[in-house]
C-alpha cells in the first residue's frame, strides 16, 4: 500500500528539472511623474523608475534560491511582484506551471495564494500591534478556510507556536511583548500557517542581532528540511546568504547580471560587481593586506546609464560596454554572466584570492 | 526542531485581574495624576447623570404647562414667591417656569444632539478617510478636494445652509418633529472633514506597513483590511477629536438655537434656554440667562478638558 502511494501517478508529467517558479522577463516600472498640472505647466515628461527591468529565473523545489544586491537594485520589487502585491509591467510568472497572470477568476488566485507566503523584513511592522499573536498566526487559517471547528484553529496555532520554538502560552500575547527574534517566529509561524509550499523570505533577519539572526536562519533551515519548502530569499548580507542558498542570483539596477551555484558563485565570481561585492567581506585571514572598497554609487534608476548599467562603476569598461547591453550567458556550466568583458575575454577568470 | 520552547517568553506568570490591570494602566496613572482632569471628568459625569436622570431628579416638569403657575413667574433664585411661597433654586421664568428644571431638560437635548451629530461626522468622516488614504489616486483627490472646499467655510454657516434648504424643502407641519434630526446632520456634515483627514493620514502611515501587506498577500478583501487592521490602528487620534469635538458640537447646536434656527421652543436646548433668557438681561431678571449660560460654560469647558488630557496622554512624545 505504502508502496502504490509513493509511485508517482503515471499521467503526471514528471520532469525532473520542473520547477516550481519561473520568472521570465519580468518588468515593474513605478510611475514617479510629477502631478499632472505641474507636468503641463513646467513641460516635463512622464517618468518611471524601471525598478525591476527584465528579469529571469527558475527556482526548483525545495531550493533556496537567493537574490542579493545593493539596496534599491529591485531584489525586493521582484519578492513583491512574486506575492502580488505590486502589478507587473510585463513579463510572466509561473507558479507550478501556471501563469499567474493569466488568473482571473478570485477563487483560482486564493487556490493559489494558498500555496505560497511571504516573511517580511521588520518584525516590529509586519505585526498588528492591535491582535493578540493567536488571532495574527490564525488569520491565514480564517481566511483560506483550512480549518473551520475554532478549538481545532487553536490547537493548529499552539503547534505552530511549537514548531517556530515558542510556547502555546505566548498566543494570548500582544506583539509588542517580545522580542524582535520572537517577533520573526511568529511571523514565520503565520507564514506557515496555509501549509504553503513556497516562502518569499524578504530581508527577514536584517533588522535583528547578529546572535538572533543565526537561530532565525538555523529555525528557517530546520523548518525547510522538515516541510519540503521552497525559498526565495533576499538579502543584501553575502554571508547570510552564504549560509542559506543553493543558488544565488546577483541583481544590480533592475537586472540579473550573474546566477550561479551558491559555492561556484563565492569560489570563482564572474562577473566585476559580483567581484566588488565578494571583495568588500571582511575576512579574518586577510588581515594586513589592502582590501578592495565598493567603488561609486548606485546610479539614479530614473536614468540610468546607456548600455550596461555597471559600466560607469566597472574597472574592465570599454566603448561597448558604454553603448550595448549585455545579455545574460553561460560562462560556464551551470553559471550565467551578463558582461562584455566575459565574453571578449578581457576579464581573467579563475577564482579571487580569498 | 525537538518542539521544546527554547526562546518562550515567560509564560509561568498569571495574567493580572481586570481590576488591578486597570490601576496599572498608564493612561490611568496620567489621570489620577492631573487633578483638574479629574475635576473635568467629575463636572461632565454629574451633567451628564443629571441630564439623563432628569424626569427622575426635577422638581417640575417645565414643559407641561399643566404644571406651570403665570403667577410664579420671575421669581428670583433662592427667594419665596411673592403669591404662593414657593422657592425655587435658581428662579423662574417669564411663565413660572423652574429654571433648574428647564437646565436639566435643555442639557438632555443638547447632549443629545451632540453626541448623535459626533457619532454621524465621526462614521462619515472615518469612512470617506480610510477610503481616502487606502484607495488614494482620483477617490483621494476627489474626496479631500471636497473637504478643502468645506474647510474653507465656516462650519456655522454650513450648517445654517442645511438648515436653510431643509426650511426651504420640508413643509412647516413636519418641521418640527424633525427638526432635531436635520441639527444632528447638519452639525455632523459639517464637522465631518477633521475625523477624515486624520484618518486618511494615519492610513496613508498604516497601509504600508508589513502587517498590511501580510493580509494583502493571503488575499484579504480591502474591506475586511481597513476594518479589521487598519481602524483600530488609526482610533487614538480619533477619540481625541471626537472628545473635543463633542464640545465643539455642543456649543455649535447651542449657537444655532440662539439663532432660532436650531430646536423647536417646544423641546429647548440650553441655546434655546439663553436665547429666551436674554431678553430679559436688561430688565433685571439676570437668573434666566446666567444658569443656561454657566450650565453651558462648564459643560463645554469639562468636556474640552477631558479631550485635552486624552490628547496629552495618548501623544507618546510629551509622556
Amino acid at each position: 500500500m505504502t508502496a502504490f502511494i509513493r509511485t508517482p501517478p503515471a499521467t503526471l508529467p514528471v520532469t525532473p528539472a520542473a520547477p516550481l517558479l519561473r520568472v521570465e522577463n519580468l518588468k515593474c516600472a513605478f510611475d514617479v511623474s510629477r502631478p499632472f498640472l505641474n507636468r503641463v505647466l513646467e513641460r516635463q515628461p512622464r517618468r518611471f523608475l524601471k525598478a525591476v527591468d527584465g528579469v529571469s529565473f527558475e527556482i526548483a523545489r525545495g531550493e533556496t534560491f537567493a537574490l542579493v544586491g545593493e539596496s534599491g537594485c529591485g531584489k525586493s520589487t521582484v519578492a513583491r511582484l512574486i506575492v502580488g502585491l505590486y502589478e507587473s509591467t510585463d513579463g510572466r510568472i509561473v507558479f507550478d506551471g501556471q501563469d499567474v497572470g493569466q488568473i482571473r477568476s478570485g477563487a483560482q488566485m486564493q487556490a493559489l495564494r494558498r500555496r505560497f507566503q511571504m516573511i517580511f523584513q521588520d518584525p516590529y511592522a509586519s505585526l498588528n500591534p492591535r491582535w493578540r499573536v493567536d488571532r495574527i498566526i490564525a488569520e491565514p487559517i480564517r481566511v483560506f478556510r483550512l480549518i473551520d471547528d475554532s478549538t481545532a484553529i487553536q490547537a493548529r496555532v499552539a503547534a505552530l507556536l511549537t514548531l517556530v520554538g515558542l510556547s502555546p502560552a505566548d498566543g494570548h500575547k500582544f506583539p509588542h511583548e517580545f522580542s524582535g527574534g520572537q517577533r520573526q517566529r511568529i511571523c514565520i509561524a503565520r507564514a506557515l500557517a496555509n501549509n504553503p509550499e513556497f516562502l518569499v523570505c524578504d530581508e527577514p533577519t536584517s533588522a535583528l542581532d547578529v546572535s538572533v539572526q543565526a537561530q532565525i536562519l538555523n529555525l528557517m533551515k530546520d523548518l525547510q528540511d522538515e516541510l519540503g519548502l521552497t525559498y526565495l530569499f533576499i538579502s543584501h548580507d553575502l554571508a547570510v546568504v552564504r549560509h542559506m542558498a543553493n543558488r544565488i542570483g546577483v541583481m544590480y539596477l533592475g537586472r540579473i547580471v550573474e546566477i550561479a551555484a551558491s559555492r561556484s558563485l563565492f569560489e570563482d565570481p564572474r562577473h566585476p560587481y559580483t567581484r566588488m561585492l565578494l571583495a568588500t567581506i571582511p575576512d579574518i585571514s586577510m588581515t594586513g593586506t589592502r582590501e578592495e572598497t565598493v567603488r561609486g554609487e548606485v546610479p539614479n534608476p530614473i536614468t540610468p546609464p546607456p548600455g550596461c548599467t555597471f559600466h560607469p562603476r566597472c574597472p574592465l569598461a570599454n566603448e561597448r560596454c558604454k553603448r550595448e547591453a549585455p545579455a545574460l550567458a553561460e560562462v560556464s556550466p551551470g553559471q550565467f554572466a551578463a558582461c562584455h568583458a566575459i565574453g571578449e575575454g578581457r576579464a581573467h577568470g579563475g577564482a579571487i584570492q580569498r | 526542531m525537538n518542539g521544546k520552547p527554547i526562546v518562550s517568553a515567560s509564560s509561568g506568570i498569571k495574567t493580572p485581574s481586570l481590576f488591578a490591570r486597570i490601576a496599572d494602566n498608564d493612561l490611568f496613572y496620567s489621570f489620577i495624576r492631573s487633578p483638574l482632569t479629574v475635576a473635568a471628568a467629575v463636572v461632565t459625569l454629574v451633567i451628564f447623570a443629571a441630564a439623563l436622570c432628569a424626569p427622575l431628579i426635577s422638581p417640575q416638569n417645565p414643559f407641561d404647562p399643566a404644571t406651570l403657575n403665570l403667577m410664579e413667574g420671575f421669581t428670583p433664585p433662592m427667594a419665596p414667591n411673592a403669591f404662593t411661597g414657593n422657592v425655587f433654586w435658581l428662579g423662574t421664568d417669564a411663565q413660572g417656569r423652574d429654571i433648574f428644571s428647564a437646565i436639566l431638560y435643555g442639557s438632555r437635548v443638547s447632549l443629545l444632539v451632540g453626541f448623535a451629530a459626533v457619532g454621524f461626522a465621526a462614521v462619515l468622516g472615518i469612512t470617506l478617510g480610510l477610503v481616502s488614504g487606502y484607495v488614494g489616486g482620483w477617490v483621494d483627490s476627489l474626496i479631500m478636494r471636497i473637504a478643502d472646499v468645506q474647510l474653507s467655510f465656516p462650519a456655522i454657516l454650513i450648517a445654517l445652509l442645511i438648515f436653510g434648504v431643509f426650511k426651504g424643502i420640508v413643509p412647516p407641519s413636519v418641521q418640527d418633529k424633525v427638526a432635531i434630526y436635520v441639527l444632528i446632520a447638519a452639525i455632523g456634515l459639517s464637522d465631518w472633514v477633521q475625523y477624515a483627514r486624520t484618518v486618511r493620514s494615519s492610513t496613508l502611515a498604516e497601509k504600508n506597513k508589513e502587517y498590511v501587506q501580510a493580509a494583502r498577500v493571503i488575499g484579504v478583501p480591502a474591506p475586511v483590511i481597513l476594518l479589521r487592521h487598519i481602524l483600530p490602528n488609526v482610533m487614538g487620534p480619533v477619540l481625541v477629536i471626537a472628545t473635543i469635538g463633542l464640545a465643539l458640537a455642543i456649543i455649535l447646536e447651542s449657537t444655532l438655537s440662539f439663532l432660532g434656527v436650531g430646536v423647536p421652543p417646544t423641546q429647548p436646548s440650553l441655546g434655546t434656554l439663553i436665547r429666551v433668557g436674554q431678553d430679559f438681561l436688561f430688565s433685571g431678571e439676570w437668573w434666566i440667562v446666567l444658569f443656561p449660560g454657566l450650565t453651558l460654560l462648564a459643560l463645554a469647558l469639562a468636556v474640552n478638558l477631558l479631550g485635552d488630557w486624552l490628547r496629552d496622554a495618548l501623544n507618546p512624545k510629551l509622556r
